[in-house]
């Protein structure tokens, strides 16, 4: 698998990615903002946490409108798959390509924890090394993962089963206590109409070794990597 | 010769902070009356911030060497050489006055100046810590400056991306006018690849990078050189307003330069902005400074000389490149939306010389603004020594287990998860032991090493007893660094002390030095970095003394450690290390009985080190891997956070024979560990002590969900992490 990291200025977890998708397997390659093209052979565009532009303004609203989002938005059109992990996250809503927003959380304080997350299906290119069902132990880092949307969307979200993750405790109930931010419906990752596109706030790619926490997060790197094949 | 349009008035010096006699100085040096831009200059270079006056001749006293030391202070950071041709670069400092008037931008550029330190120097940050302390919960202003300096921090080490993996809170009445923000940032470079401050070769560019000079932090560190009244918060405009954003863009940008090779010397611009920063690289090269203000990038239209010279607008940096590299250099930066700016030049005439709009606005002599700066031996009394309390003449007023509750729910012994929570202390992936042991570990790139990182001090002990005071700062940060199965390596410090010009704060500053030197000397713990914070007091009320330590040590294999958690039931539990029940000073004594009494316990190094290398050397050879030392609260407090950290409890039964229980469980007597290892090992264990003549005893045994103190006195884990856990945010949430 071949794997393209955007680097925007004020992206931080570039670095953190790289290691766990080259840790599950994938090529993976840094492609700085300003590129008008993704690397010849991409399989799977990832978009970075941490803070684009600073978020000086609205999260990702700038970064959603970097010169590289074109390639971006034409890979999706394609299927091609994309992951977005928190900034990235925030980033692919300003960029259309998911619906909703992420407001402040709602303590409106910046909160890093190790969460519990409820798998919802696992017959996606992201989830098919989980169970359904299963709670993984990955982590948070973000002032703003509320995740928030119209109850139109909210509604064709949960019908069509786009909903990727829900925060929950270990044994995979999703309760009030559990969504510290205050996502509705205790979203904590949603896919596109053609589950391609994966949003998310956790960090996956934190979680990847016993000496640092765990591996929770690896299944989620395994099963991309398991669809394209190994890097040579 | 120099035009002078503003007449220098003894008002005028005054203002400028600096007293009759170092102006007459002044005058002798120049021989002339000096103009505005230089006032302000020599206001910034000779205020006790910058120039150290009343520290200098103390601070010689520490020992700073040892075979691993690559830099010792004096420079950016301190440097130490980890083996492997890597090197770790460290540092703390203070950002106390901005961040009582200003909390979060004072703390947040707290943050940024200490990680510019670093990577200036050429290392990535890979870690930072802190180390707070506040007035007393009660006071109204309190809870505004948690809350300010907490998301300060957070807010700038989150978005620079930098995990936040270590520090300490506190609260005391004698911090309610002055808090104390003291932040660390902990870098990585080879040990091939550092950069320094000092200029080379005459005629080289002088260059100018990162963010627009604007009118913010003008004076800045003279603030931070004065004490506070109650007209302090009229100083808000010097404090500065950081960028992290900006920040982390200016890191990629000056280590994609410096592979470049273009980079001669290299200096942030911290306190007292380009002033300092050009006349440090100046001196320390030998060579002359010429700038011109007219190239310098502004943010504010007007700027007259004068302000440019004093600005501590953030997150700017000054360069000598190699010449014919600017073209390069600039690429570099603009690639990053970066300022670049030739401004200036190194000279052979050892003038700092200042133009602007065609003229000279200063025309100084360089060395002697650092070399000449007035140097003070001030006079100071010694502290008074308390009496001894002994075990028996404290009653205790309540249950053990009952003290034990009330203590892991006060202020100072809670959780400080709330704290913590706000920094993204997970990103890089290397954090292999988060906020709540004894020390973070982070793990050095893919390993196998890893550093052991920690923040310490008892500030309580040091007003009680400069002098052992100062020792146990420095004992517990290797303590803790220990604890986790670290090799101590150096130190960097944080001296935050009361007006030096009171005899009795500046004996609290002489004895506190002596303690630090002669703890670094035994431990092999040298200080290779720090920062001097004097005039911590407000309306004549001094803070505590509180020399804050920044402890680095070494795993040389990063899987080989130990935690506090107990992490198995029905192992034993033991105690390494001599236990006489000191109470004086103690946590149980202030905050269970209502007296702040007493000599605190004296710190035997010998014994500490002998004590502290059995520990390192059982973690390390996998006998051992729950490991708490015993600080503040004693052998119970260390049980309590081990059982709330596993989850598992404990029944302690050996009871003591020649003191009362309450000084047993809660006595703070130094250079102690508790332990949990398997019944087999623990057999070993107590034999190899015993061998050594190190005293080791059987507490307990780990299991059950209740900490059994002797006495069947049970508390159940739950109970006590429900109370641990409650008090921070239900004080911040203003439930408490």
């Amino acid at each position: 698998m071949k794997s393209a990291v955007i680097v925007f200025p004020g992206s931080n977890r570039e670095g953190d990615m790289v290691r766990a998708l080259k840790l599950a397997g994938s090529d993976a390659q840094k492609v700085w903002h300003a590129e008008t093209e993704l690397p010849k052979g991409t399989d799977l565009v990832v978009l970075p946490g941490g803070f684009s532009y600073g978020d000086y303004l609205r999260c990702g609203a700038i970064a959603g409108r970097a010169t590289v989002m074109d390639a971006v938005r034409a890979h999706a059109a394609r299927g091609g798959l994309v992951l977005g992990v928190c900034n990235g996250f925030q980033i692919l809503c300003e960029a259309g390509l998911l619906p909703g927003i992420l407001m402040r959380n709602a303590n409106l304080k910046f909160i890093c924890h190790r969460q519990f997350l409820k798998v919802e299906r696992n017959d996606t290119a992201f989830t098919k090394n989980y169970a359904k069902g299963q709670a993984i132990d990955v982590c948070v880092a973000h002032g703003e993962g509320n995740y928030t949307a119209d109850a139109e969307t909210l509604k064709r979200l949960e019908g069509d089963g786009l909903v990727a993750f829900r925060y929950s405790d270990a044994h995979g109930n999703v309760t009030a206590d559990a969504n510290r931010n205050g996502s509705m419906n205790s979203i904590a990752g949603i896919y596109s109409d053609k589950l391609n596109v994966l949003g998310m706030m956790p960090h996956p790619e934190n979680l990847i070794e016993d000496l640092v926490g765990g591996t929770d997060g690896r299944g989620l790197f395994e099963s991309l990597v398991s669809s394209f094949g190994k890097a040579a | 010769m120099i035009r002078n349009d503003v007449a220098i008035t003894p008002e005028l010096v005054k203002e400028h902070g600096l007293k009759p006699d170092e102006y007459e100085r002044f005058v002798k040096l120049i021989g002339r009356e000096p103009t505005i831009t230089e006032l302000g200059i020599v206001s910034a270079m000779w205020n006790e911030h910058c120039s150290y006056k009343s520290s200098r001749i103390h601070l010689r006293g520490l020992p700073t060497k040892a075979p691993w030391v690559i830099q010792g202070p004096g420079e950016n950071a301190g440097v130490i050489d980890i083996g492997d041709g890597l090197a770790c670069i460290f540092k703390m400092e203070s950002h106390n006055h901005p961040s009582f008037i200003e909390p979060y931008q004072g703390a947040a550029t707290g943050v940024g100046g200490i990680l510019r330190d670093v990577f200036t120097m050429g290392a990535r940050p890979i870690a930072a810590l802190n180390f707070l302390r506040f007035g007393e919960p009660d006071h109204p202003k309190t809870p505004h400056l948690v809350s300010g300096v907490v998301a300060g921090i957070g807010g700038y080490g989150n978005s620079f991306g930098v995990p936040t993996v270590g520090g300490s809170v506190g609260f005391d009445k004698r911090y309610n006018g002055n808090i104390l923000v003291n932040a660390m940032a902990v870098g990585l470079a080879r040990t091939d690849e550092i950069w320094y401050a000092k200029a080379t070769g005459v005629g080289n560019p002088i260059v100018y990078l990162g963010s627009k000079t604007g009118r913010d932090g003008i004076h800045g560190a003279t603030m931070a050189s004065a004490e506070f009244d109650d007209a302090s918060e009229e100083k808000r405009p010097t404090v500065q307003v950081g960028d992290p954003f900006a920040e982390k863009l200016l890191l990629e940008a000056c280590l994609e330069l410096m592979k470049s090779g273009a980079v001669i010397a290299i200096q942030d611009m911290g306190a007292a902005g380009l002033t300092s920063s050009a006349v440090e690289m100046g001196a320390k090269g030998n060579l002359g400074v010429e700038l011109d203000l007219d190239k310098v990038p502004c943010r504010e239209e007007g700027m007259t000389a004068y302000e440019m010279m004093l600005s501590e607008s953030q997150e700017r940096m000054l360069m000598v490149l190699k010449p014919g590299m600017e073209k390069e250099a600039e690429a570099i930066f603009h690639k990053w939306g970066l300022d670049f700016a030739v401004i200036g030049k190194t000279t052979d005439t050892l003038r700092f010389v200042i133009k602007h709009e065609g003229e000279v606005k200063a025309d100084l002599p360089i060395k002697e603004l650092g070399d000449e700066a007035p140097l003070y031996d001030r006079p100071w009394v010694e502290s008074p020594k308390r009496p001894v309390i002994t075990p028996e003449s404290v009653k205790a007023p309540m249950s053990e287990a009952e003290a034990l509750l009330k203590l892991v729910g006060s202020p100072d012994q809670c959780s400080k998860r709330w704290v913590w929570e706000q920094y993204d202390h997970l990103i890089l992936g290397n954090t292999v032991q988060t906020p709540g042991g004894d020390a973070a570990i982070v793990r050095v790139e893919d390993g196998p090493k890893g550093l052991a990182l920690t923040t310490d001090v008892t500030p309580r002990y040091c007003e009680a007893d400069p002098f052992e005071g100062g020792k146990q700062a420095v004992a517990e940060a290797w303590r803790n660094i220990t604890a986790v199965g670290g090799l101590p390596l150096a130190i960097t410090d944080n001296l935050n002390f009361a007006s030096p010009e009171r005899p009795e704060s500046m004996g609290q500053f002489v004895g506190c030095l002596k303690g630090i030197g002669e703890a670094c000397k035994v431990l092999d713990f040298p200080v290779v970095s720090g920062n001097v914070s004097l005039y911590n007091e407000t309306n004549g009320q001094g803070i505590l003394p509180t020399p804050a330590i920044g402890g680095v040590g070494v795993l040389d294999d990063v899987t080989v450690n130990a935690s506090v958690a107990f992490k198995a039931e029905g192992q034993a539990i033991i105690l390494i290390g001599a236990t006489a029940g000191w109470l004086g000073q103690s946590i149980y004594l202030r905050d269970v009985c209502g007296r702040e009494e007493g000599a605190p316990p004296p710190v035997d190094l010998v014994t500490e080190k002998r004590n502290g290398d059995f520990i390192r050397q059982l973690i390390r050879s996998g006998q051992v891997k729950t490991v708490h030392d015993c600080s503040d609260g004693g052998i119970a407090l260390s049980l309590a956070e081990m059982a709330m950290a596993g989850g598992i409890g404990a029944e302690i039964t050996a009871v003591p024979e020649n003191m009362p229980l309450h000084a047993f469980l809660f006595g703070e007597d130094q250079a102690r560990y508790v332990i949990a290892a398997d019944e087999d090992a623990a057999a070993d264990i107590l034999y190899a002590a015993g061998a050594q003549g190190i005293p080791a005893v059987t507490l307990g045994v780990t299991g059950g969900d209740s900490l059994i103190l002797p006495g069947k006195q049970a508390i159940s884990v739950k109970q006590l992490k429900s109370a641990h856990e409650a008090w921070l945010p239900e004080y911040m949430t203003g439930k408490s």
